[in-house]
């Protein structure tokens, strides 16, 4: 009975630490307006993919053929039951933008854990082992790096045949070298620091030491790395579905409506314009909520935001005093 | 120097290895060339006449050495598409998309350096903050659908510009907009903070101090100093624009380079010239790494000791 209510105490102890933990973290997205709008349009786009079947209006692949071309609803022509109007099959578009995330998350995210856990495990048996491990894996890098990767992506592509397992195949091949690069590196420059050395001699085996004292250690910059590369790959995958090398009709992506739309460029705006909107608004969310992560895993920049509080608090209460003195 | 060079090109010639045996694997092995080129009522002898007329009906170490070989005197066979060498179609798109590479990427690079060195000068200004901003937006459009808006802008409703093709000196603008704007957007950042970092430096204070114009001061002595990223990413840029973007830009502005026709050569299933296209770009990425190492010793004059 002591034990369980110990047990529940230390259980509840450590979740409104994590609680803690979530408030302040939310707290300073607050504070950076960019990061904070980022981080929402984040959250708008994965309820969006989720509930994809919940909140389109219409079924993404259903055609109306006596509707077809509509505008958006606030053009003249437009109706209120297609919103965002209708493409030549009389498809709706806010349909298919809806349906649309959930190609560029899957990817996305595939690629990124992917490429991500391969390249993070190839560069800490670099850096950790050195010697001929670490020189064969980064000539390894060096060369997948020197040549351009969509060539051999198109070489591939065309024997293979394009699918969305096809461009994750092809995109995680190409994407995990930064990674390696990065872990390595980080690896290097912690390899000789004392609480490392302190696991050796404590007896830790290789991978204890690297999975469970170097990695924890790497997750601040490896993570932003990773959302930044989420961003290159939702471009990326629309880049190929747009160049019809990506994903495959019936299936809907923002890259291939736009390809799709290409052909009524002059007749229908909105078929071009509308996925394309969605796809630089997740890759501009990305980014912002990136460039935010590195301001505050950066020791130096938030050395630099604390300074700029504590003069604006000054400042503060320098107004402040001379009132209370008039008012006396 | 020397040494150093010699280290770089045998590194070249190692990725052209490299390439070599991942193409054939890919080609050869992973997918069977003959399904992926005939038609697929194609009757067996059919096959086995293209298997032989192609050398696939030999042993796989015969036919690594013979594509080596062939690969070395640039020799690749002809265009299924087009019934003539493919080195020959390859050299006759070639120029277009260095054209538009070189007018992209440089115009974002001329403009690049002005801007981010405006922006630097007050960081957290407006002018800064602007910058940034268009910065993030810039690199966050997808390039096919910009090309696609500045279609809709400047050739559909302002009739301003063509649309594509390459009939007259105009028709580069839009496809070297395109081109070059993702890259302005990313270059402007690289400049803007480097020289951030640089204009904190003591030596620019030391400089200020002694009274050196201001304008050296940040054109001359930080403006060195900054350039080595900078450099670094322009190289990167140029290589991405002849091996990747000129696929998508070429795409959407019909401009008849390297670019476009690999995607012809895809759809019309002509591995062959695939193939040309992966390696004559392939070496010029090489090449062009090679010359931005040369342009390092230049810029950091520490690398000659090493």
């Amino acid at each position: 009975m002591a034990e369980a209510t110990n047990i529940e105490e230390m259980l509840g102890g450590r979740w409104l630490d994590w609680l803690q933990g979530v408030r302040n973290l939310a707290q300073e997205l607050w504070r950076d307006k960019a990061g904070f709008i980022g981080m929402v349009l984040i959250g708008a786009l994965i309820f969006m993919a989720l509930a994809a079947p919940l909140i389109a209006p219409h079924d993404p692949t259903a055609q109306d053929l006596r509707a077809r071309l509509r505008p958006p609803a606030w053009d003249q022509r437009g109706t209120w039951n297609h919103v965002l109007g209708t493409d030549h099959l009389g498809r709706d578009v806010l349909s298919r933008v809806i349906y649309g995330s959930r190609v560029s998350l899957m990817v996305g995210t595939g690629v990124v854990l992917i490429a991500g856990s391969f390249g993070v495990v190839m560069g800490l048996l670099a850096g950790y082992r050195g010697g001929r491990t670490d020189s064969y894996v980064m000539r390894w890098i060096d060369t997948q790096v020197a040549f351009p990767g969509l060539l051999l992506a198109l070489i591939i592509l065309a024997v293979i045949g394009p699918s969305m397992t096809t461009v994750i195949i092809v995109l995680s091949l190409n994407g995990w070298m930064v990674y390696g690069r990065i872990t390595r590196g980080a690896v290097l420059s912690v390899r000789q620091k004392p609480y490392v050395e302190a696991a050796e001699i404590l007896g830790c085996k290789g991978k204890r030491v690297i999975f469970r004292h170097i990695l924890p250690n790497l997750t601040s910059p490896l993570l932003t790395l990773a959302i930044l590369e989420f961003a290159r790959i939702v471009l990326a995958e629309a880049a190929l579905s747009f160049l019809g090398l990506g994903i495959q009709p019936p299936a809907t992506s923002w890259g291939l409506d736009v390809a799709t739309g290409k052909d009524y460029l002059f007749r229908a705006w909105w078929l071009v314009t509308m996925p394309g909107i969605a796809i630089a608004l997740t890759v501009l969310a990305v980014n912002l909520v990136a460039s935010w992560m590195r301001l505050i895993s950066d020791p130096q920049e938030r050395e630099k935001q604390f300074a700029r509080q504590m003069a604006a608090r000054r400042r503060q209460s320098r107004q402040l005093v001379p009132s209370e003195e008039r008012n006396r | 120097m020397g040494r150093y060079l010699l280290k770089r090109l045998r590194h070249g010639v190692i990725v052209i290895l490299g390439v070599t045996v991942l193409v054939f694997v890919v080609t050869r092995l992973v997918g069977d060339p003959v399904k992926v080129m005939l038609p697929l009522e194609a009757t067996l002898e059919q096959r086995a006449a293209f298997e032989r007329q192609l050398g696939l009906d030999r042993p796989i170490p015969v036919q690594f050495i013979d594509f080596v070989v062939d690969v070395a005197h640039l020799d690749f066979g002809d265009s299924l598409w087009q019934h003539r060498p493919a080195m020959e179609i390859v050299f006759e798109k070639l120029p277009l998309t260095v054209e538009l590479a070189i007018f992209g990427i440089g115009m974002a690079f001329l403009l690049s350096i002005p801007l981010g060195i405006i922006a630097a000068l007050r960081p957290g200004g407006l002018v800064d903050r602007g910058t940034v901003f268009f910065s993030l937006i810039g690199f966050s459009i997808p390039q096919f659908w910009l090309g696609l808006l500045l279609i809709v802008i400047f050739a559909v409703k302002l009739h301003w510009l063509p649309t594509s093709g390459v009939a007259t000196p105009v028709h580069i603008i839009l496809p070297a907009i395109t081109m070059g704007l993702p890259t302005l957007a990313r270059l402007v950042m690289m400049v803007r903070s480097s020289m951030i970092d640089e204009l904190n430096q003591q030596y620019v204070k030391t400089g200020h101090a002694k009274g050196i114009p201001y304008y050296r001061v940040v054109g001359v002595h930080a403006m060195r100093n900054a350039a080595l990223p900078v450099v670094t990413l322009v190289g990167w840029e140029l290589i991405r624009a002849l091996a990747g973007y000129s696929v998508v830009v070429e795409t959407v502005f019909a401009w008849p380079g390297i670019g476009l026709t690999a995607i012809q050569a895809i759809e019309r299933e002509d591995l062959i010239l695939l193939q040309a296209i992966v390696f004559t770009v392939g070496i010029m990425v090489v090449l062009i790494n090679i010359f931005m190492d040369v342009i390092y010793t230049i810029v950091d004059p520490r690398l000659k000791l090493q």
